[in-house]
């Protein structure tokens, strides 16, 4: 079969990723034409280009992919015509093609409205690469003269906000001129609009609604926009973002049936009126409407693929207008009917001022079904929503509680279990719950290593790992299998049942526990959580029982690329003193390291060599540092800001507290790492609600925050305790640590452990604060324990002949690895890539 | 990069030309790795202390290709002897030298014995 396409933008190419992955290979000779000079690009980020991104990095595949395909792709080619006869097309350059099947993904065109003087320099269009490289140069010519240039776009859509975020980014003060009362007018409703136009504002954008351009002065280049209202906006540049037209030209050439608003007719599967031609993306009019959206164009590329490869797959009825973005900065979410107005419904709204956040939810009228709604500020919550909302899945009693949140309350969305067995739930590589299940029940895949070697599912980001496992676990459940929460197959117990087993039988060894209570040698996976457990209970050092040990807490260093080590010395609170500034200095020249700032303030010496540990060491520790812990699922950091000592807001001293704290709690191991943070004032620069334990200072004492993080999913701290004094805070903090570390699961940060427990902060604070289980005491008392045994590890390292002897490269050598390789980097090294 | 990896292929001990005296048994870690220099080569050897068992395979992981499996924590799969690589937790194993958890090439083995209370390597 003969094939050709003619457009190579995002949805041309999403037809020839699916047609070669689904196509039997040497069936086809697939034809590429693109009008641009460049292969298929990301116009949807395509303000990235100003930040910073280069022309490959917005490439859909590189220019070789189409080759390895089999692909024949005509750059800078344009199709002037089209031979329905004949079933053949001809290029501006005269040459003709034939087909069997035609595939028109032209897309579209921006739409220029009438207006005088568009004509005139300074004014733009934004669609292609060429587009945005004329901005940028206009826009830095004009930055050059100075004076203050200004640039306005026109439109306040989707698109108009994205070539906003351009202007903005090109150092021009940024207007949005929008005829409609408001901004994405058919996205959001006039709340979600204000708020979003306010975000907006406070960036220093100025945003012009309910005005219409009538004329664009300047004699040869654009000066102002003159509206119909009488008033003027002075400007230099103009970014028109009106809108889209249809490039249907080719399809009116040749006589194909064209809507009344634009665009080649097709049928739900994607044919146009001649059988052999179909018609994609957003040059196509499905149901008397074009698709400006990327999500409908690559589902009519798939039921393109479909009806050419012979396979029932028809293009839905309703199409699916669902948007998630970040526009400037500001995430908005708009979904299914939006605005209520495809029939009866009850709106639920919630509103925060403060936090800039707007939602709404449009539900059916006897409350059982989610119709559509609107999100701005925040959209976190938009995967779940639209997992609701596609599948049809009845919603809770009040569904209220979907989109507002009460700290400790279990969350809204329900088990992963009932979503439908079509939901996707890894979307990398999507692989539906039904797979997963079916990998479960059907294939014998009972962990969730088996199904993702199985299904691919998890195997991507990985962020649906939680999910997946939840499903696995769910799963088994219902076919009457026992799930326990082991920690491998070596012991049948959780880790806290081991915790408590290990501090009731008094076991010293990792082989006593594993003889008396386990099978087998161990593994990566329980070998670390015992070494983790006879920690916390006995502060016992990483070099007591070594071979348990990650490599990391085996060499006391985190090992890095190329099996280097990185070295971070303890700076309670990141406060150092120039002396002993100096003394990093000199010790990362003498060994070569490389030196960053970390983001727990303080400094990282990487590119260490095993061998040279014990000396790097030796030199620091006389200098008065101690080990930092870094390599450790132990405390790391606790970050400060600089506090009423020196702030002129500050309310206490948290630089001190901070040192105070961490010197308490350096060397605490817990089933992963721990961070802290103490801010000043409600400023909060420490940014210590991002931590698993963040102290702030208000004026009537400290507020204590808990279960923080940063990393892949962020999460706020929520509040533990206010106004209260250091030592009560201190010993809030002890219960609330050890609480922790007795009762997590391996590798399991607080955040995510407080989320599972069973009565949330609620029972929390009931257990820390009003201690109703009576264990203050206890907790506080193998805190002390803890705090009393504390030892530097790498002072005991340098001073033990055993343990230092450890640190060599070859067990029959004493030279270093001799397949390390540096290069230069920017005046540092860097491991040799390969 | 890939020259690297050539330098590394399994031996079955019935094959052994050459027994490489790599050091006494007490040089090395109970129940964890070290690594042994045999001429351009970098072999990781372990001792299971419970089961008296040693195994020897190649240092490099042949995922990143970082000169590291002596460094990585042992134990078993399903009474497998196994060693995780400290990278990226790919874990191989010690008979055959498969990844036991991914697709990875597999690590080259070498048979290793014991005599005199040192400990040989084959190649």
């Amino acid at each position: 079969m003969r094939i050709i396409v003619v457009g190579n933008g995002m949805v041309g190419y999403k037809f020839c990723e699916k047609w070669t992955a689904q196509a039997p290979a040497g069936s086809y000779h697939l034809q590429v034409f693109g009008e641009e000079p460049r292969p298929a690009y990301d116009r949807v980020h395509l303000s990235a280009f100003f930040s910073g991104k280069t022309e490959e990095d917005l490439y859909l595949a590189p220019g070789t992919w189409y080759a390895e395909q089999g692909i024949d792709l005509h750059l800078g080619e344009l199709i002037i015509q089209v031979d329905t006869e004949k079933r053949s097309v001809i290029t501006h350059q005269g040459r003709a093609y034939t087909y069997d099947a035609l595939i028109l993904a032209t897309g579209s065109a921006p739409f220029v409205p009438n207006i005088r003087g568009v004509d005139k320099q300074g004014v733009f269009v934004y669609r292609s690469i060429e587009d945005l490289e004329q901005i940028c140069v206009y826009g830095k010519k004009i930055c050059a003269q100075g004076k203050n240039p200004q640039g306005a776009v026109l439109g306040g859509g989707l698109l108009g906000l994205e070539a906003a975020k351009a202007v903005m980014d090109l150092g021009l003060e940024t207007h949005v001129v929008e005829f409609a009362p408001r901004l994405m007018p058919r996205q959001l409703d006039d709340a979600g609009a204000n708020l979003l136009k306010e975000k907006i504002e406070e960036l220093g954008i100025k945003v012009h609604l309910q005005k219409s351009t009538s004329n664009i002065e300047g004699s040869d280049r654009i000066q102002a926009l003159a509206f119909s209202d009488g008033e003027n906006l002075p400007c230099d540049m103009l970014v028109i973002s009106a809108g889209i037209r249809p490039r249907d030209e080719l399809g009116r050439q040749c006589d194909l049936e064209i809507a009344p608003r634009g665009g080649i007719v097709v049928d739900e599967t994607m044919r146009t009126s001649d059988p052999y031609i179909f018609a994609i993306g957003e040059a196509a009019s499905y149901r008397g409407m074009v698709y400006g959206l990327v999500a409908p164009g690559y589902e009519m590329a798939e039921v393109a693929v479909a009806s050419l490869l012979g396979k029932m797959q028809v293009m839905s009825p309703v199409v699916d207008m669902s948007t998630a973005l970040k526009l400037i900065g500001v995430e908005v979410a708009s979904f299914g009917d939006a605005f209520g107005e495809n029939g009866p419904h009850r709106p639920i709204v919630f509103q925060d001022q403060l936090k800039g956040v707007y939602k709404r939810l449009n539900v059916s009228s006897d409350g059982k079904k989610l119709l559509g709604g609107i999100l701005v500020g925040d959209s976190s919550d938009y995967n779940q929503l639209i997992q609701i909302y596609k599948n049809g899945i009845a919603l809770p009693p009040e569904p209220e509680a979907l989109i507002v949140k009460l700290s400790g309350a279990e969350s809204a969305f329900g088990s992963v279990m009932d979503l439908p067995d079509a939901a996707v739930i890894c979307s990398c590589e999507s692989v539906s719950k039904g797979r997963i299940c079916q990998a479960v029940v059907e294939e014998g895949c009972e962990t969730l290593k088996a199904v993702v070697k199985c299904t691919k599912a998890a195997s991507g980001c990985g962020g649906c790992k939680p999910m997946v496992d939840d499903l696995i676990k769910g799963t088994l459940k219902g076919m009457g299998k026992v799930v326990k929460d082991v920690i491998c197959e070596h012991f049948a117990f959780s880790r806290q049942e081991l915790f408590d087993l290990v501090k009731l039988k008094g076991y010293t060894a990792f082989e006593e526990v594993i003889a008396g209570h386990g099978q087998g040698m161990g593994c990566e996976v329980c070998k670390p959580v015992m070494a983790s457990i006879f920690a916390s209970l006995s502060a016992e050092t990483a070099s007591a029982q070594n071979s348990i040990q990650d490599t990391n807490d085996r060499f006391l260093a985190n090992i890095q690329r190329n099996g280097t080590y990185s070295v971070v010395p303890r700076i309670p609170g990141g406060e150092i003193t120039p002396a002993k500034l100096i003394v990093i200095g000199q010790v990362a020249e003498k060994y070569g390291l490389y030196t960053k700032i970390t983001g727990g303030q303080r400094i990282d010496l990487f590119g260490a060599r095993m061998e040279d540990l014990p000396l790097i060491w030796e030199e620091l520790i006389a200098a008065g540092f101690e080990s930092g812990h870094a390599y450790g699922k132990a405390l790391r950091t606790v970050k400060s800001c600089v506090g009423s000592t020196w702030c002129r807001f500050g309310m206490l001293d948290s630089v001190s507290f901070a040192i105070e704290v961490e010197e308490r709690y350096k060397g605490l191991r817990a089933p992963h790492k721990i961070k802290g943070g103490v801010s000043g004032c409600i400023r909060e620069c420490a940014e210590a609600r991002g931590k698993d334990f963040g102290i702030i200072a208000t004026e009537e004492g400290w507020n204590l925050y808990v279960c923080g993080n940063g990393g892949a999913n962020p999460k706020h701290a929520v509040l533990l305790a206010e106004k209260i004094d250091s030592e009560t805070c201190i010993r809030y903090l002890d219960r609330f640590l050890m609480f922790y570390i007795k009762t997590a699961g391996p590798l399991v940060r607080t955040a995510p452990w407080l989320e599972k427990m069973e009565g949330g902060i609620n029972y929390l604070i009931d257990v820390v604060v009003n201690d109703c289980l009576g264990i203050g005491a206890d907790l506080e008392a193998d805190m002390a324990k803890l705090v009393a045994n504390y030892q530097c590890e790498w002072t005991e390292a340098i001073n033990n002949p055993a343990i230092r002897a450890r640190f060599k490269h070859f067990v029959n050598s004493d030279e270093g690895d001799d397949n390390i390789e540096f290069v230069d980097l920017r005046g540092q090294i860097m491991p040799k890539l390969w | 990069m890939e020259n690297l990896l050539a330098k590394y292929a399994p031996v079955n001990e019935p094959e052994v030309k050459t027994w490489f005296k790599a050091g006494p048994c007490s040089a090395f870690p109970p129940n964890a790795g070290a690594c042994v220099r045999y001429q351009d080569k970098q072999i990781a050897v372990f001792h299971f202390t419970n089961i008296d068992q040693w195994y020897a395979c190649q240092n490099l992981c042949p995922h990143r290709m970082e000169m590291v499996i002596s460094r990585g924590l042992i134990g078993d799969e399903k009474g497998e002897p196994k060693v995780a690589c400290p990278m990226h937790k790919r874990t191989f194993s010690l008979i055959s030298g498969e990844n036991l958890n991914g697709d990875c090439q597999a690590l080259a083995v070498y048979p290793v014995k014991i005599m005199d209370g040192y400990v040989y390597i084959g190649f």
